[in-house]
């Protein structure tokens, strides 16, 4: 249970634009046990896709760079490993969701040939016997008549039900991984929470340790372990899922939840929102990529670029003022009420 | 979830062909395309003629009797006959055979080489798709006719090698159908659905990528069976496709051209079968285009 399964350590990847270089990733670390799940959030463009697309090994070769760092699954390095070898994995033992299940089927394939194609790429088994387990898993994602929907093609399939056929697909071979990239995001709101309790379901059925990339922190808490905040391409705090929610250490993640709409507030206040937009990702700020934004930001933030401290154990932030003054922040104030 | 359990036999009852998914919807919006289904029949009856040319045709088409030159079309030669008293309605319905081996020989070149071409461009990009397009661009510079002659006088005159020849200079077309939707295809989140479970290039591109890349070159392939036949005909014309006696449609307007005055038939049922034939495919290729695409229809 307390197997690491992947590693994530430094992990730097950049862009060649027309504009110049691109810092998308810069320095994530994260750690994922067997069995866990670890939600990561951030706004677009805060290296969250960019960095699941790292760990499949399925960055564009034309213009994406990993500039440095360790992806360790199992001990092993991915970023050194073959096109073969991550052909192997992915699908295999590492398999991935995307965000939108109308564009993720092929349209002129059936649903059973696309979940038996996972199967036959991966195991020593004919035709017959692939659709065999594509029944079995279409039942295990609970699509009602598997054995006739086999047949059907995608645009016979609602957006639930196709993104149920995309996890079928993606646990066709019973992966250690899985990477889900905002599995829920294109659905409608009762939708979403059929496919988390369904994740959630498989996670424990199956033991499939899950990365949940999202912006919805309602299905952070729902459904994970661990919580990697990141922000213009870095992280900036890492954590169980009780910390970040109780006791959120960095302006940023506070700033995220108290964004968040409350349905017990009758008080008809204003959301509060995080002023101003996200930096460019072309220069490398010398200081906290936070700081324009930061209500509590000092000298020091636009100087230096804060470290990661351990502020509590096993929880990680990237700040210069985290725990400096206990509860001195504005946002402090609200995230604790909040709770 | 309970909506759509319900839901889903109830669809099964009203969609009895829910079966054949994509192509039966094309299939149906053809079938109301009154114009496509006229180009249809035509392609139909060429198709036909070639294959029953023996018991159509009511006369040799290699033979005739000398003496029966340039006669007018009557009840025993409908459309007349030529200058060697061989019979014009023979002789066209023949002809047919060779127009549907010049089209879909020719065709076939283009279309396997064109869509390995656009394929490789399209998926690889980079140098790759540099280079290849840029050989593309060249063959575009020449006009295609003059490009064939070249090849075929090249290669020297006979009707195998003006296939090759009209093959050769139609493969930038395909080419560039290819690549184009190859680019766009390749972007979809179900070919990086495919990447991750782990298939290879080759996999991806023939299975998810040119799959999905078919309806335009459908499209294309009808139109250019079409064009394949009118620039055979005009190579034979010139005498560098079909030689003598094979009865080509192109070829026998040739035959016809010195005696256009007293035996006009000679010229005009070969460019009528020619012109009914490529409007045939035309309209063909465009009610496919917007069976295939109802958003291209604009």
């Amino acid at each position: 249970m307390t197997e690491t399964l992947l590693q994530v350590r430094g992990l730097k990847v950049n862009f060649n634009t027309s504009a110049g270089t691109l810092y998308a990733v810069n320095g994530v670390d994260l750690n994922l046990r067997r069995g866990q799940t670890l939600g990561v959030v951030g706004e677009s463009g805060s290296g969250k896709s960019v960095t699941a697309l790292a760990v499949m090994g399925l960055l564009p070769k034309n213009t994406a760079r990993v500039a440095g760092g360790e992806i360790l699954f199992h001990g092993r390095d991915l970023l050194r490993a073959g096109e073969e070898e991550m052909r192997r994995l992915r699908g295999n033992e590492i398999s991935m969701i995307f965000q939108d299940p109308m564009t993720s089927l092929n349209p002129v394939y059936t649903i059973g040939d696309q979940v038996a194609e996972a199967v036959l790429r991966h195991r020593r088994v004919d035709k017959k016997q692939a659709l065999t387990r594509a029944v079995e898993m279409l039942k295990l994602v609970g699509i009602p008549e598997a054995e006739q929907r086999l047949r059907d093609y995608p645009h016979q399939f609602s957006g639930g039900m196709r993104q149920r056929v995309m996890i079928a697909m993606a646990l066709a071979c019973n992966p250690q991984l899985l990477i889900a990239d905002e599995p829920t995001t294109a659905l409608d709101v009762t939708i979403q929470a059929q496919i988390l309790d369904l994740m959630r379901q498989l996670r424990d059925e199956l033991h499939t340790s899950i990365i949940m990339i999202t912006h919805d922190l309602g299905v952070v808490a729902e459904l994970c372990d661990q919580v990697l905040v990141m922000y213009a391409g870095r992280p900036v705090e890492y954590a169980g899922v009780q910390a970040v929610f109780a006791s959120p250490a960095h302006p940023y993640t506070r700033g995220l939840l108290a964004s968040l709409p409350r349905l017990d507030d009758d008080s008809g206040r204003r959301l509060e929102q995080i002023e101003g937009a996200p930096p460019s990702l072309l220069a490398d700020p010398a200081g906290c990529a936070f700081a324009p934004r930061c209500r509590d930001a000092r000298e020091e933030c636009r100087q230096a670029r804060p470290s990661r401290r351990e502020v509590a154990p096993g929880h990680l932030v990237a700040c210069h003022r985290a725990g400096a003054e206990e509860g001195g922040f504005a946002g402090g104030r609200n995230a604790a009420q909040s709770q | 979830m309970l909506a759509s359990e319900t839901a889903a036999p109830a669809a099964r009852t009203i969609m009895p062909a829910r079966q054949y998914g994509l192509w039966y919807d094309a299939w149906r919006r053809l079938r109301q395309n009154k114009i496509a289904i006229a180009g249809a029949v035509i392609v139909l009856a060429l198709i036909l003629a070639a294959l029953l040319a023996p018991v159509l045709a009511p006369h040799n088409p290699l033979s005739g009797n000398i003496i029966d030159r340039l006669q007018a079309p009557s009840a025993a030669h409908w459309f007349g006959t030529d200058s060697q008293g061989r019979d014009v309605l023979s002789r066209i319905i023949y002809g047919s055979r060779i127009s549907i081996q010049v089209g879909v020989i020719s065709v076939g070149i283009a279309l396997l080489i064109g869509t390995l071409i656009g394929a490789a461009g399209g998926y690889y990009g980079g140098w790759v798709d540099n280079v290849l397009m840029r050989v593309v661009d060249i063959m575009l510079a020449f006009p295609s006719i003059l490009l064939a002659i070249a090849i075929t006088a090249m290669l020297g005159p006979e009707l195998k090698n003006a296939m090759i020849a009209i093959g050769v200079v139609n493969i930038p077309f395909y080419a560039r159908i290819v690549r184009s939707t190859v680019l766009s295809v390749k972007e979809t989140e179900y070919v990086e659905a495919a990447r991750a479970i782990g298939g290879n290039d080759l996999r991806i591109i023939f299975r998810h990528v040119l799959p999905n890349c078919m309806a335009p070159v459908i499209v294309q392939t009808t139109m250019g069976i079409g064009t394949a036949i009118l620039d055979a005909a005009g190579l034979s014309f010139l005498g560098l496709g079909a030689q003598p006696p094979t009865p080509e449609w192109g070829a026998m307007l040739s035959d016809g051209r010195s005696v256009m005055q007293q035996a006009p038939w000679m010229m005009f049922y070969p460019g009528l079968a020619i012109m009914l034939v490529v409007l045939g495919f035309n309209l063909l290729g465009d009610g496919l285009r917007d069976a295939l695409d109802p958003r291209l229809k604009q």
